[in-house]
């Protein structure tokens, strides 16, 4: 077959049909991949949950709820997985974020115990560098937050504080501070310090759950 | 020049990241671990086999003054399937490779490999150029990354190879560390080439 001539209409048609034929591909894979797309997501954050709370036997993702943030008025909210044991209050986990990373911005799961420790942390999406930030997923890292019951801010040993940050990264330890911080005020506020939480967050979840 | 030829082609001769210095951008960005750099290269075979095999296909039907923006069209296409793929099945590879997915519709040597081979040859040796320059480039990226792990990190494959206090050569991980590493990969490249 002869190569097509550059005039308008062969121009036109070929731009046209190789569009169609790639969008309709493109349209295709869509498709196939958005479930596991969805089940990996969701298998993910399920996973975090479960490792950073203590035991428990209800179903903290189906009971999830969002609350709005304290600062930048509310716009941002962090998502809350209330666990129960035997109808009792053990622990929350909340997915936190900071936008105070080296690159921009990456989320965390914070598991709390009902009095405001901090059971375990994970690290969920993040664009750190490699080999410097990613660190922060070493447990000589992370595990200095087990277990860790504080007042006020989380803050790394330059800043005033008692975390030891990642050697040259700085700004990534200072972040996972941050995203701990603000997950603590928000479940200070809304959870702990209340007599009966767990009735409290029982009603707020039902509430949430006929709103729907 | 044979089928063979053009498979062996880009791992050395026309190796896309030493001697035709294409690709620069992720060669630089993604080598700060040999696993890094292995999953780039497989992502940008993929997408180069692909393309180039479409493109070799339907060579004739594209008009030579829209061919580019036929080209990045089928490019962008396919690069998008890798992503979805990718993040459906292999969320963990996807994890530390995200960002740099996009990156590969910019990649020159997709394009270049289009322009230069594709669009004269036929389906078979386009496959061909585009597996060997594929190869090629994971090659080039998973030493590179292995060098920048193993003197930046101390470890290889995430395998530490010192024990967890030692002090490493921090720089070789950091922007500044891939240019060196690239620089003294393409000398050695040059030097070996020459004797023969």
């Amino acid at each position: 077959m002869a190569k097509l001539e550059s005039n308008l209409k062969n121009m036109v048609l070929s731009l046209v049909f190789i569009s169609m034929g790639m969008s309709a591909a493109l349209g295709y894979v869509y498709l196939l991949t958005k479930e596991p797309i969805e089940k990996a997501n969701k298998e993910k954050e399920v996973s975090a949950v479960k490792m950073v709370l203590p035991a428990f036997d209800n179903d903290p993702v189906t009971e999830m709820k969002r609350i709005a943030t304290i600062e930048n008025n509310g716009k941002d909210s962090l998502t809350f997985y209330p666990a129960f044991k035997n109808g009792q209050f053990v622990g929350c986990a909340v997915k936190s974020f900071t936008e105070k990373a080296f690159s921009g911005k990456f989320t965390l799961m914070v598991g709390f115990l009902p009095d405001g420790t901090i059971n375990k942390s994970v690290v969920l999406d993040q664009k750190e560098t490699p080999g410097l930030g990613t660190k922060m997923k070493e447990p000589k890292f992370y595990s200095q937050f087990e277990n860790k019951k504080f007042e006020g801010e989380l803050k790394v040993k330059k800043d005033g504080g008692d975390i030891d940050a990642i050697s040259a990264a700085t700004i990534t330890s200072r972040a996972y501070c941050d995203g701990i911080n603000r997950a603590y005020k928000l479940f200070m506020k809304e959870f702990a310090g209340k007599a009966n939480a767990a009735a409290d967050s029982a009603t707020a979840v039902q509430t949430v759950a006929t709103n729907k | 020049m044979s089928n063979f030829k053009h498979l062996i082609n880009g791992l050395w001769k026309e190796n896309p990241t030493l001697v035709l210095v294409l690709g620069t951008c992720p060669t630089l960005a993604v080598t700060t671990a040999a696993m890094n750099g292995l999953g780039m290269g497989a992502a940008t075979t993929f997408v180069l086999v692909f393309s180039n095999l479409f493109i070799a296909l339907l060579k004739n039907l594209i008009p030579d003054k829209v061919r580019i923006a036929a080209f990045v069209v089928i490019i962008a296409s396919f690069v998008t399937i890798v992503d979805l793929v990718m993040k459906a099945f292999t969320p963990s590879l996807y994890a530390a490779l995200g960002v740099f997915i996009p990156l590969i519709v910019v990649n020159c040597i997709i394009l270049g490999r289009a322009e230069a081979f594709a669009q004269k040859n036929n389906a078979i040796p386009a496959i061909l150029d585009g597996i060997g320059m594929g190869i090629g480039f994971t090659l080039a990226l998973t030493i590179m990354g292995a060098v920048r792990e193993i003197l930046g990190n101390g470890s290889i494959f995430d395998i530490k190879l010192v024990s967890e206090s030692t002090k490493t050569i921090l720089i070789f991980i950091l922007p500044p560390g891939a240019f060196f590493t690239y620089g003294y990969f393409i000398a050695i490249k040059n030097k070996l080439s020459e004797n023969k």
